[in-house]
């Protein structure tokens, strides 16, 4: 059969070679198989012309051999072109992403210390939109404190550390909350109309988390509930105080107001009660799932938090409910 | 045999932290890859027989390290550090050094006893091989940037040895 076929090709090649594209490298082996005594390097060689005239049997006939290679050239130059075309644009918009972020992280130590300090001064000017710093270092490295002082807090407290869940859950919480928050309050001061950008809003939050990372640092430490009611209320409310001040001046109209600031307090005070008293008790409790089906911690986490929240809630509404 | 040398002489690099830019030049992550392996196997050590694993795992410490590496190489290129990616990476896993030999120590210290008088011991030894990582990748690391921005590159690295050296002293063998 491959003879057979090779005997075609051949012949057809050798027609070939009184064409124009004589010269032709295949059809030069071709004649050297023919003056070669040996019938198999004949068959062989026969063989392998078969298969590459089957291949480009069309082409062959209008574009010649060479024409062939050239086409293979160009395609194999055109493939490593997109290639590498590919590689360098993917290279180039992860330095691109860069220098996207670059500007939000261009500041200088004084501007944070001053930030940071700013963060815990409310001030009263509701008249006027205050100024929010568009800036994400500040922000970053403050989740990135809250996650090492929650590990550290797990460490001191009575949980027996299992880190592979704590330092993930750690991680995730306090992203989760920076992230989720802002966009959540982003989309809620779109709805009110409040004059507020994306990266303003984490930038108000991040500073935010500042007086949680002073509390949860110092109470973690210091085991008094008392001192930590005092903490929460006067560090956590005064961040929070600053936040609402400042999204109170930029918002027009008290129904949205209260809608958006009563939120951003409730979710922001919510959450630093739940980092302090339930965070490491709802991690204990899916660690004690692991081990026993016993739930208790976890269901009275589930139950408390909802009171308070529902509590918040029916104030907000309340006061709302004043105000119409 | 050659690299290993090259490996060994940046060893005494981070041990002696002068102002040079040895490790900086020709990075490589074959050190930091073996300090970090050794750091995580040592952790990991206490708790591989116990029923609960209490101690860190193994490739959390692992990832810990690499990505916190990776965060900190980040946030120097977005201060705008004129420093490549690798370079910091390498600068950073050797200067894990000191921690890992706080980590030898303090488990030759819970050898003995484990007592308040080997907390002690081991608190100190750790206090002071933290300052050293911190101040070894601060000497290195900080030339390439703006002279202003320092602290705020320095924060981080602060944040990611203090992380590392407090899993290290809270490790005990069960």
């Amino acid at each position: 059969m491959g003879r057979l076929r090779g005997q075609h090709a051949g012949w057809r090649l050798r027609r070939h070679r009184h064409g124009e594209h004589g010269r032709h490298v295949g059809l030069q082996l071709r004649g050297h198989g023919r003056d070669a005594p040996a019938h198999e390097e004949e068959e062989e060689e026969e063989e392998a012309e078969g298969e590459a005239g089957a291949g480009e049997e069309e082409d062959g006939e209008f574009l010649g051999m060479k024409g062939l290679r050239g086409q293979l050239g160009r395609q194999v130059a055109d493939q490593m072109w997109q290639v590498g075309k590919r590689q360098a644009s993917r290279a180039f918009s992860l330095y691109a992403n860069i220098d996207i972020l670059r500007p939000y992280f261009d500041v200088e130590p004084v501007q944070v210390r001053a930030r940071l300090l700013e963060s815990m001064i409310p001030v009263k000017m509701i008249n006027f939109p205050q100024k929010i710093a568009g800036e994400l270092y500040g922000p970053l490295m403050l989740v990135f404190t809250l996650v090492a002082i929650l590990l550290h807090g797990m460490k001191t407290s009575d949980t027996i550390i299992r880190e592979g869940t704590l330092m993930g859950t750690a991680i995730g919480t306090c992203f989760g909350y920076w992230l989720g928050v802002s966009s959540f309050m982003y989309f809620l001061a779109y709805l009110c109309n409040a004059q507020i950008t994306m990266v303003q809003m984490l930038s108000l939050l991040g500073y935010g988390l500042f007086g949680h990372c002073i509390t949860l640092f110092v109470t973690y430490n210091i085991h008094f509930h008392s001192l930590f009611y005092i903490f929460w209320l006067v560090v956590g409310g005064l961040s929070t105080l600053r936040m609402v001040a400042v999204l109170v001046s930029r918002t027009v109209g008290h129904t949205q107001r209260l809608i958006l600031c009563g939120t951003l307090a409730a979710l922001h005070m919510l959450f630093l009660l739940y980092l302090h008293f339930a965070y490491h008790k709802v991690v204990e409790g899916i660690l004690d799932t692991w081990e026993a089906a016993n739930m208790p911690p976890f269901q009275r986490v589930a139950r408390d938090i909802p009171v308070v929240s529902n509590a918040v809630l029916n104030t907000t509404a309340k006061a709302i409910a004043l105000t119409l | 045999m050659r690299d290993l040398k090259a490996v060994g002489k940046k060893f005494v690099h981070v041990m002696y932290p002068r102002k040079s830019s040895a490790l900086l030049r020709d990075w490589d992550l074959w050190g930091p890859l073996v300090l970090c392996v050794s750091l995580a196997l040592m952790l990991q050590g206490g708790s591989a027989d116990s029923k609960d694993d209490g101690g860190p795992q193994f490739a959390e410490v692992f990832v810990l390290i690499w990505f916190g590496a990776v965060v900190i190489t980040l946030n120097s290129k977005l201060l705008g550090g004129t420093i490549s990616f690798f370079q910091s990476l390498c600068v950073l896993g050797y200067c894990v050094m000191p921690l890992t030999v706080a980590m030898l120590v303090c488990r030759l210290v819970l050898l003995a006893s484990t007592g308040t008088v080997s907390f002690i011991i081991r608190l100190i030894v750790v206090g002071a091989m933290f300052g050293w990582s911190t101040l070894a990748s601060t000497a290195f690391l900080a030339d390439s940037q703006p002279p202003n921005r320092k602290a705020l590159v320095v924060y981080p690295i602060f944040l990611f040895y203090f992380v590392i050296s407090w899993m290290i002293l809270t490790f005990t063998p069960q």
